[in-house]
Formats: structure tokens, sequence, C-alpha cells
């Protein structure tokens, strides 16, 4: 058992996993949105003090923090216990694509082009992170929502201001692997 | 403890997320490329069985543990904030290769240098909370 847990999970498994998370969060009385905790640690920061919109009762919200804490625990259980650190095996073509482009086959679970400390501390490196998670934090704010917010929640839900935000995820994606990335890789 | 089963809930998204490879930039390129269906797989099985599942919620009109009937408060309707912010989110998922949750779970995992994707999402949040009364929403 212990064994077939630590092979990478098959996308209907993991997708009704997903499925489920978001129904124990609706059983807690809960909706599933992590990105709101990017808001939760600007107020919880006293961030409210100089803008309105960081203003509110914070503490309501220590429940997604908390899910947030064990996010990273899973994170790590999954690394030390549930993994066979056996590189991911990504398609043919992806690796063609990222080669031509200067990234060499996966050695792990992130390329260390960009996620290491050598990469970190090149200016490029650490203008890539630094501006990856800028747009993550202003855009996700700005949608009210990210990835289980809108495309698994409010989907789920049906409601069209989330499919709105998926297109626009996909705009963007798009717009970085297809435009940018040549630019800047 | 009222918190301790929400860490809980956020350990097993935080093992899923990893075990399903969702966490990894490559599976996110993948995805962006067109070149696997593994993303859409895990994305399109939760959003189906989600839509049954809330439909149900709804047609029974169920409760939470507290006893508070369950529902899912809509979004506000507007169409510049979803595409303007959506887009905007969307340029980072594919640089980074990881949405907000993924990037704590990668954290966890074994990948320090994320939390300087995180202090950065904090402050981009920051930015947008100090500038969204002038952003068109």
């Amino acid at each position: 058992m212990i064994e077939l847990i630590k092979q990478p999970w098959h996308w209907f498994i993991s997708g009704a996993l997903i499925a489920f998370i978001m129904f124990m969060m609706l059983f807690f009385g809960k909706t599933f949105g992590f990105s709101s905790n990017f808001r939760t640690i600007c107020a919880a920061c006293g961030a409210g003090k100089r803008v309105s919109y960081f203003d509110y009762d914070w503490k309501s919200q220590m429940w997604n923090l908390a899910f947030l804490v064990g996010s990273i625990i899973g994170g790590t259980i999954a690394h030390l216990f549930l993994s066979t650190g056996e590189p991911i095996l990504i398609a043919q073509a992806t690796l063609k694509d990222i080669a031509d482009l200067g990234f060499s086959a996966p050695t792990g679970m992130q390329p260390t082009e960009i996620y290491s400390f050598q990469a970190l501390m090149t200016v490029k490196g650490f203008l890539i992170l630094a501006f990856g998670g800028l747009l993550i934090g202003f855009g996700t704010r700005y949608a009210a929502g990210c990835t289980s917010g809108h495309a698994i929640s409010g989907l789920s839900n049906l409601q069209l201001p989330s499919l709105i935000a998926v297109i626009g995820f996909f705009i963007g994606g798009l717009i970085m692997t297809f435009l940018i990335f040549p630019l800047i890789f | 403890m009222k918190l301790l089963k929400f860490i809980a809930a956020g350990i097993i998204f935080g093992i899923i997320m990893a075990k399903s490879e969702a966490i990894s930039w490559y599976r996110i390129q993948e995805m962006f490329r067109f070149q696997s269906f593994h993303m859409y797989g895990i994305i399109g099985t939760a959003v189906i069985l989600g839509a049954i599942g809330v439909a149900l919620i709804k047609k029974f009109k169920l409760r939470d543990i507290d006893g508070v009937p369950i529902e899912i408060h809509p979004k506000e309707k507007s169409v510049i904030r979803y595409l303007a912010g959506g887009t905007i989110f969307g340029l980072g998922w594919a640089l980074t290769g990881s949405c907000p949750g993924p990037l704590f779970v990668n954290f966890g995992y074994g990948y320090p240098v994320f939390l300087l994707v995180i202090i950065f999402a904090v402050i981009g949040t920051y930015i947008y909370g100090a500038m969204s009364d002038k952003l068109p929403h």
C-alpha cells in the first residue's frame, strides 16, 4: 500500500480528493479559497492602520491560516515519507520545448534553473521569483480568488465571475509561456 | 481546539497537491502548452465532482457541523476585475509554476526559496490593497 502511495497519483484520484477537501471545508462552514491568506497576513501585520482594505477582523480568518500551516506540513510529509525521490516524468514535447529555452531535464519536482540558491543569487533569478510573487499577490486579490477559490469552488458553484477569472488565468499563462518566456529564458 | 481540524485539512491538501504533482513548475508548463491531460484531468475531475456535490447540497439543503445551511456566497457581478486580475495572476502562475496553495506546499516540500515568492506575494497583495480605489472593478 505505502509503495503505491509513494508513486505519483493519477489525475482522477487527485481531482476527486481535491473535491473532497472542498466539501470538507463546506461542512466545516467555510469556503475553500487559499489566496485570501495573503490579505489576512497583511492585516495581521498591521496594514489596516494605513490601508482600509486591510482594516477588518482578520482573526475571523484564523481557520484559513491554520489550513495554510497544514499545507506546509503536508508538503513536508509528502516529501519525507510519501515520495520515491524520482525526478518528475513529463511529456516529451514539453521536455523539448523547455530544453530549447535552456532548461535541463527534471531532477526533482522543480527546475534548479529557477528554484535553487544559486539561481536566487543572480539578479535575473531574484527578479523572476520577486516579480512572480508580486503578480500572484496582486492578481489574486484583484480577481478576488485563485485556482482554489475560482477554478474549484467557483466553477463548482457554476459562477460566471469564476469562469471569467479562469479565462483570465489562461490569457496570462499563455502570454507568459509563449510571448515572455522566449524573451527572458 | 477548533483550529486543529483546519490544520488537518491543510495537511491532507498539501499531500494531495504534492502527490498529484500539481505543485510542479513542469506540470504547469505542460498545461499551458497543452501537451498533457494531467492538470486538466485534475481540475476537470474536481470541478465535475464539485458541481455534482454542490448541486446535491443545495437540493437537500444540507447543513454544516454547526447546523448552519451550507451556501457558497456568489461573487459580485463584474467582468473587468476578474479578467484583468485573472490575467495578472495567470502571468505569475506560469512564471513561477505555482498558484498560492502550492507556494506553501513547495516551501514545505524542501524548496526554501519559495519563501521569497511568498514574501513578494504578500507585498503584491499590499500594493493591490493600497491602490484598489484607483483600479476599475
